[in-house]
């Protein structure tokens, strides 16, 4: 199904085309009968489990096709299509024949989805024979409802059955079609489900395109109360798999091109390319209505925070778990200068002040922050060092919070007031007005970016890159790691104020509460997964996450997911662990760091490993490279 | 008569309840070779590991130029002119070749936040400067690390040519003495011939002192000017090559004891 497309290619970044030849397939029932078992039982455990977290009954009001499919099912019958196709996957290797794909590979998922469906059924029975409510508050009528399609028990059981069979004989006939077909079906289905999915932002949109005739279509894409018409679904299914077969190689041929451009060519090309993202986010948001501009400033918020963070964890290899204190300072700051309700234990005579001129404390103060924090903790290695800071984002917080500073900070009630920020009498930037929001989350986005693009390309970057690598070996060669590692933490936290900052202005208050544990954890998951120590892999992180799953406190694209927004984090977290831990984007040396053996299989294979003529003898490499091929 | 740079006076350590060095005494004149030997274990590596302050001595001094290196980190001593190479090779494998010995030159250059982010013109020109002696200091081993290889990173480099770039990274500190750990360990007789004719180049040439470690004896000596031979932590012996070889402490060190004094 829709996860289809992004199976197979993604865990074969570093492998090459199979050889042409390939090997007849496989008989029928020369199969590995307990894998399929496993697999058959791991899904019912996904589906029964799912059922449980009642993700299937709270979603079901939300119409994806009127009226036939509600994004309660679809929460339950990818599982068994993606399972039947995994469960028969193997790895292609390098110049290595493979066998064809035959009924086998049908078989073994037709059974995966019938064990999968089993485990339903059975649920459903105990549904309705036993009520467990009391452990499991999910354990529903509703539920039951669901799982027996609003029909009788008995139906509900039987259906299963035959549901999970045809579910995972598609994803078992996923093997057999040709890589064309395959695109084209998973993007006919991806494009519906995402326009389906997407449907408050495409309304959003089409409001700004009205003149477009934005307008029109939409209307005759989507159902009156949400979803998508029969008609608009099979239109956009038609389009997406057009698209597949003949847009995406264009796509494709574009790239190679541009890859294979270099020097100054490739450098105006580099710039083209900045200017027109540029212009867009510039241009763009003027079109864009409040719900969409909205999610965009949120996502610029986390890219600033996640920018930071980067420095930090993915330049200079420091593990920094209370990186939320930073972003509280700068909250803080902002807040208290500009407030027009400031607390009582401020001397009067001191004054409101302008955002811009508070910006100035809030600097100073998140860079001696930094540096207090830092100064002890940097000299921890490893997991101390992550503990000590989580201890320490925690204390941060806990201040702010506390009696003690009560009358400067406000407490639990925190800092209120806080007007928005006047842009040279132009306009004010606050929560009213979104769009003012997003344009000056970019200005600092874009001066983010610079700084973590430039600084990368310098002797401290070089330094952080060293001190990542090899600590020890860093400082014997020099390096003073303990300023070096100091250095980073106060740029990342200088970034991390100006985020909070804004975000003061753009709330109106700050509290507590906005600043707890949960915050750093999502920005370095944002960090892990788009790709740490690649700018680009963060941002590409922040949209994904903050603006289609939605922050800790700021809702995504999927509102209707915000209370599993931490069980998908979880698990988009340790499925990238497993496939992908270089990340979305991910950053070359990291990918080289992390499939050294397979990065060097793949230069040995193309020639480009560096055999000396006269000395191959590699049995001493036991350094901190892996096993050359010999 | 030249100037004396590396004092060091009973140096001791120990780690737990092992006397790894014993009251060991050394010097090193500017513009010598020396070469350090013994048996495995016998604390060589201990010994350079204590020069670059990366293990705290027990007791003892140690006098660089005419100052104690005692209590300095080591990036501190690298600073001051002594720079090393590993054992066991340890490079930045992620890091390009050419970044491998730029990052070397952090401690002789200067410019931080503000240069990189105002490119102002004295960070560009010592950029320039980095990259020009990272690649000079690369071209010493003629065509095996520059060209196409600047780019790549240090991880595809053969083992052989991972030891070169390893002594190149501690050519680019630019440092008054350099310490060998075992430089041709792993090369062939040919491969080990050429870095030995580098090593005595490395002070004809770049004016380099060195103290190396190396099990290899011709290597010791076709370029040693004085040998001292550690075991247990003690220095048995210490002379020209041909006094250290025929000295009867050192074959028994190496060899055991006589088969007749044993019995
Ligand atoms: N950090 C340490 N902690 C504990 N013991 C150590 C440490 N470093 C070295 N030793 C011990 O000190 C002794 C000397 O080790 P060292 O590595 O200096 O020997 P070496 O002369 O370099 O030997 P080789 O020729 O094998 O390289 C060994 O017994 C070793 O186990
Ligand atoms: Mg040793």
């Amino acid at each position: 199904m829709s996860t289809e497309d992004r199976g197979p290619s993604m865990s074969t970044a570093f492998i090459e085309e199979p050889s042409d030849e390939e090997l007849p397939a496989r008989r029928m029932l020369d199969q590995d009968w307990r894998k399929v078992f496993n697999y058959g039982l791991l899904l019912a455990l996904v589906l029964v489990f799912v059922a449980l977290t009642n993700m299937p009954v709270n979603l079901d009001h939300r119409m994806l096709i009127e009226p036939i499919f509600s994004m309660g099912y679809l929460s339950l019958f990818w599982l068994p299509a993606v399972f039947g196709l995994v469960v028969c996957r193997e790895p292609v290797l390098a110049g290595m024949p493979s066998h064809a794909k035959g009924s086998r590979e049908v078989l073994a998922g037709s059974l995966v989805g019938l064990i999968g469906g089993a485990g339903l059924s059975v649920l459903t029975f105990l549904l309705d024979n036993f009520n467990l409510r009391d452990p499991l508050v999910n354990w529903s009528p509703q539920l039951l409802e669901l799982l027996s399609f609003q029909r009788d028990t008995a139906f509900g059981i039987a259906i299963w059955l035959p549901v999970g069979l045809v579910l995972g004989t598609f994803g078992g006939l996923a093997h057999l079609l040709s890589a064309t077909v395959r695109r084209m079906l998973s993007w006919a289905f991806a494009s519906v489900i995402a326009f389906a999915i997407f449907e408050t932002v495409i309304l959003d949109l089409s409001e700004g395109f009205a003149w477009l005739g934005a307008e029109w279509l939409v209307e005759e894409l989507y159902f009156i109360r949400g979803g998508l018409t029969m008609h608009g679904a099979a239109v956009l299914a038609v389009v997406g798999g057009l698209f597949a077969a003949f847009g995406r190689d264009r796509a494709h041929r574009a790239k190679e091109r541009f890859d294979a451009l270099e020097g100054t060519s490739r450098t105006r090309a580099n710039a083209i390319g900045l200017l027109v993202v540029a212009a867009a986010l510039v241009i763009l948001p003027l079109f864009l209505g409040g719900i969409t501009n909205e999610l965009l400033a949120n996502v610029g918020l986390f890219v600033l925070l996640a920018l930071g963070l980067n420095i930090v964890v993915g330049l200079a290899g420091i593990l920094d778990l209370g990186y939320v204190a930073f972003f509280a300072i700068g909250g803080y700051t902002a807040g208290i200068l500009t407030t027009t309700n400031r607390g009582e234990s401020w001397p009067d005579w001191m004054p409101q002040f302008y955002w811009g001129t508070a910006l100035v404390a809030v600097v100073i103060l998140a860079a001696l922050a930094g540096l207090f924090i830092g100064a002890p903790v940097i000299r921890m290695r490893g997991d101390y060092l992550a503990i000590v800071t989580l201890g320490f984002g925690e204390i941060i917080r806990l201040l702010f919070l506390s009696d003690w500073l009560g009358g400067y900070t406000g407490a639990a009630q925190g800092v209120t007031n806080i007007p928005g920020v006047q842009v040279f009498g132009l306009a004010t930037v606050k929560g009213t007005d979104p769009r003012a929001v997003f344009y000056l989350v970019l200005f600092f986005c874009a001066i983010a970016i610079y700084v973590s693009w430039r600084l990368e390309r310098s002797r401290l970057g070089r330094a952080w890159m060293a001190i990542r690598e090899d600590e020890s070996v860093a400082e014997a060669m020099g390096i003073n790691t303990v300023n070096a590692k100091l250095m980073a933490f106060v740029v990342g936290a200088v970034l991390a104020s100006f985020s909070g900052a804004i975000l003061a202005a753009k709330v109106g208050s700050v509290f507590p509460n906005s600043f707890i544990i949960l915050v750093s954890i999502v920005i370095l998951v944002v960090v892990i997964v788009g790709g740490m120590g690649n700018i680009a892999g963060v941002i590409v992180g922040s949209v994904v996450l903050i603006g289609i799953l939605g922050g800790p406190r700021q809702p995504g694209l999927l509102q209707e997911f915000s209370e599993y927004k931490l069980l998908i984090y979880g698990v988009l977290l340790i499925w990238m662990m497993l496939k992908r831990p270089e990340g979305l984007v991910p950053n070359v040396r990291r990918t080289r760091e992390l499939h050294q053996d397979e990065y060097l299989q793949d230069a040995w294979l193309r020639g480009e490993i560096d055999a000396d003529s006269e000395h191959t003898d590699d049995s001493h490499s036991n350094g901190n490279t892996g096993v050359l091929p010999a | 008569m030249s100037r004396r740079l590396l004092t060091i006076n009973k140096l001791s350590v120990t780690f737990g309840g092992l006397h790894a060095l014993k009251d060991l005494d050394f010097y090193v004149d500017e513009g010598e070779i020396v070469s350090v030997i013994g048996p495995n274990g016998a604390g060589k590596t201990t010994f350079f590991n204590m020069i670059s302050g990366m293990v705290t001595p027990t007791s003892g001094d140690i006098i660089f130029k005419g100052e104690s290196l005692l209590g300095l980190d080591p990036n501190q001593v690298t600073a001051a002119g002594i720079a090393r190479t590993f054992q066991n090779v340890r490079l930045f494998a992620n890091m390009t070749i050419l970044e491998n010995v730029m990052v070397a030159q952090h401690c002789r250059t200067r410019q931080g936040l503000w240069g990189a982010l105002f490119q102002t013109r004295p960070f560009k020109q010592e950029e320039q400067e980095i990259r020009e002696h990272g690649e000079k200091v690369l071209s010493f081993f003629g065509t095996r690390l520059i060209g196409y290889r600047l780019d790549q990173p240090a991880a595809v480099l053969s083992y052989a040519n991972r030891r070169r770039l390893e002594i190149a990274r501690a050519m680019a500190t630019k440092p008054t003495i350099i310490l060998l750990d075992e430089p041709v360990a792993g090369m062939n007789p040919k491969e080990s011939a050429a870095l030995t004719r580098l090593i005595g180049e490395l002070r004809s040439e770049w004016g380099f002192t060195i103290v190396m470690i190396e099990h290899d004896m011709s290597v010791v000596r076709d370029v040693s000017d004085r040998v001292v031979v550690l075991d247990h932590g003690e220095t048995i012996a210490h002379g020209t090559y041909e006094e250290v070889s025929t000295n009867p402490d050192v074959i028994e060190a190496y060899l055991g004891r006589p088969a007749k004094e044993s019995a």
